[in-house]
């Protein structure tokens, strides 16, 4: 990890090459971003919520309770009760886990694999580069939502299966953006250096270019997390969501819509509002990111 | 322009033949046997086994990928047993309305999107410009379907404005016969575009309006609005045209959520019943002209983007 810290910039070279972004001058440009900060903010409120809240607000989220469904907020219930009798507020803590956790495992898978992958793909260069960049324009052109849907509806849907589903797909773009950043990084004089004392592949590859994408690769987790929750909540929507007992916003807003003629508003304002915020977050702290890693390689 | 053209072209097709090879083997990975699909649970397995042998269905894999791709060569797209029709025709029947319905909301985003995006760069960080980017941030976050209840919540029942169901005319022109029942489709296709849209015209204006052609235009004393629309719209617009080609299949995506909500019966919609019939072939079928408006959207935009922007070297 320190190499290229030290090799990056030789003294001979009259114009130097601006240093790529690295993980940390990519945090700390986040401080000057207050919207970024701001998002942060929201978003580790939203997970202390979710985390944090049921040890506050313990409700029972496993019997139905048809005497007490569809109760309007109220006292014991400040958001109400859904159309089983869950308490909506304990319900909202429980599927927003859910939510995060997909929108998570998939924004890490994809950006693992697709990291892993364009990394190769830009080292290789040449023949190997062209197949495999064109591969990953043939599944860039599978409309997505069309192959999730056909999946999810051939097979039970659990939250690690709709996670792994959903990365499958989502890693593509990573991989181009990696590819693309590798490019440039392989004829510095660093990767260079290292090749000429004999480093493996493996190691250019892991101890070279992936830390010094790794800028690049923190706001594409960000953007892929924000859209894993909206695409799982469209899921939800469509009717090929996670089943019963297990809930996430999507499932939650999905069927609390179906009662929106009946004035149940409870049941779709505040999970919404979850949603919103949440993606709203991700996308906030994405765009600081991406804007201070823009900045840093000016 | 024609080389650039033709190399296009060709990775365009080898592309295509990619995305043929990928959807066939996840359906086939996902419906293995068609005859219990179509014959049903209680069909005894010799009738099962019978109907895949004259369907083809026990051939290897990939000689089967090839007589299908054989097929499509002689433009043949299938034949769905649920429906008893072709293939073909089933989507024909539903495409245009799709289109129409996805066009609309296209040309009312950008109508909305460019010029907003341009007063927002042309008047950069006023109140406007913050609030018109407040606003985008929070429609881009907002799922398709919940942002289309909340409209027909608000304009279909509280105001009354707008039927809460889409037309069900068969015509692929109910959008200018009937635009008050497409009213809200429309709107809801629309308004997460412009969110997007018009977030990428700012900042490509922004970008342009520190370029030194700018400088040059205003000094010599053109006036502001002709330095606008003579000098900036153009090359602001080029960014947006490679967006609305590499959205074409969002488009159609988004408006599987929108057929579905108001009911409309396109392409979605259609893609959502067979999957509920289990009728492969469409969805084959479908995913596969997803793909191909993919690969020609890309390509319609890297066409465009090279006539608009002669600086691209072509004969690369």
């Amino acid at each position: 990890m320190t190499a290229p810290e030290i090799d990056r910039r030789p003294s001979a070279d009259p114009e130097p090459l601006p240093a790529p972004p690295s993980a940390r001058t990519v945090l700390s440009g986040l401080k000057r971003h207050p919207i970024g900060v701001a998002g942060l903010g929201l978003l580790l409120l939203i997970v202390a919520f979710c985390y944090l809240g049921p040890v506050l607000w313990s409700t029972n989220q496993t019997d139905v309770n048809l005497l007490d469904a569809a109760l309007p907020p109220g006292p014991g219930h400040p958001f109400g009760t859904d159309t089983n009798g869950f308490d909506v507020l304990g319900r909202l803590m429980g599927g927003g886990q859910v939510s995060l956790q997909i929108g998570l495992l998939a924004a890490v898978f994809a950006t693992v694999v697709g990291t892993l992958y364009g990394a190769v793909a830009g080292l290789a260069g040449g023949v190997v580069d062209g197949f495999m960049m064109r591969l990953v324009d043939v599944l860039l052109s599978v409309p997505f939502l069309f192959v999730v849907l056909i999946l999810s509806a051939r097979f039970h849907a659990n939250a690690w299966s709709l996670a792994l589903v959903i990365g499958g797909f989502s890693w593509l773009i990573s991989a181009r953006l990696v590819r693309g950043e590798v490019l440039t990084l392989r004829v510095r004089e660093y990767v260079l250096a290292a090749r000429v004392m004999g480093a493996s592949r493996r190691r250019i590859v892991f101890t070279h270019l992936i830390p010094n994408c790794l800028g690049v690769i923190i706001v594409n987790i960000t953007f892929q997390m924000a859209d894993s929750v909206l695409v799982v909540a469209a899921l939800g929507f469509l009717g090929f969501g996670l089943s019963y007992p297990t809930t996430d916003w999507g499932s939650q807003l999905a069927s609390g819509v179906t009662y929106i003629s009946a004035d149940y508003w409870w049941l779709v304002y505040p999970v919404g509002g979850c949603i919103i915020l949440t993606v709203l977050a991700l996308n906030l702290i994405a765009e600081s990111l991406r804007d201070a890693v823009a900045r840093k390689s000016d | 322009m024609i080389w650039y053209a033709l190399r296009r072209i060709a990775v365009s097709v080898l592309v295509l033949v990619g995305i043929s090879a990928a959807v066939f083997f996840l359906l086939h990975l996902v419906s293995e046997s068609p005859g219990r699909v179509v014959l049903g649970q209680r069909a005894s397995l010799e009738a099962v086994a019978a109907f895949n042998h004259e369907h083809g269905f026990d051939r290897p894999v990939v000689v089967q990928y090839l007589s299908y791709l054989w097929q499509l060569l002689h433009g043949d797209l299938g034949r769905s047993y649920k429906l008893n029709e072709d293939v073909l025709t089933v989507l024909g029947q539903n495409a245009g309305r799709s289109a129409m319905l996805s066009l609309a909301g296209l040309v009312v985003a950008l109508v909305v999107a460019v010029p907003l995006g341009m007063l927002q760069a042309v008047r950069r960080n006023s109140l406007v410009d913050r609030l018109a980017t407040g606003v985008s941030y929070v429609l881009y976050a907002t799922p398709t379907f919940l942002l289309g209840l909340l409209l027909i919540s608000v304009f279909s029942q509280q105001l009354d404005l707008f039927p809460a169901e889409a037309s069900q005319s068969h015509s692929p022109w109910v959008v200018f016969t009937d635009p008050r029942s497409m009213a809200l489709p429309v709107l809801t296709i629309a308004a997460t575009s412009v969110a997007v849209f018009s977030q990428y015209q700012r900042s490509a204006a922004v970008d342009q309006l520190g370029q030194d052609y700018i400088r040059v235009a205003r000094a010599k004393g053109l006036p502001e609005r002709l330095v606008l629309s003579r000098h900036l719209l153009r090359n602001a617009c080029l960014p947006l045209i490679t967006l609305v080609g590499t959205m074409i299949p969002t488009l159609l995506a988004g408006s599987l959520v929108v057929e579905a909500l108001f009911n409309y019966p396109g392409l979605g919609l259609l893609f959502l019943n067979s999957l509920q019939r289990e009728d492969y072939p469409v969805l084959l079928a479908y995913t596969l002209i997803g793909g191909v408006f993919t690969v020609l959207g890309n390509f319609i935009a890297d066409i465009a983007v090279a006539f608009a922007d002669r600086r691209i070297e072509l004969a690369k």
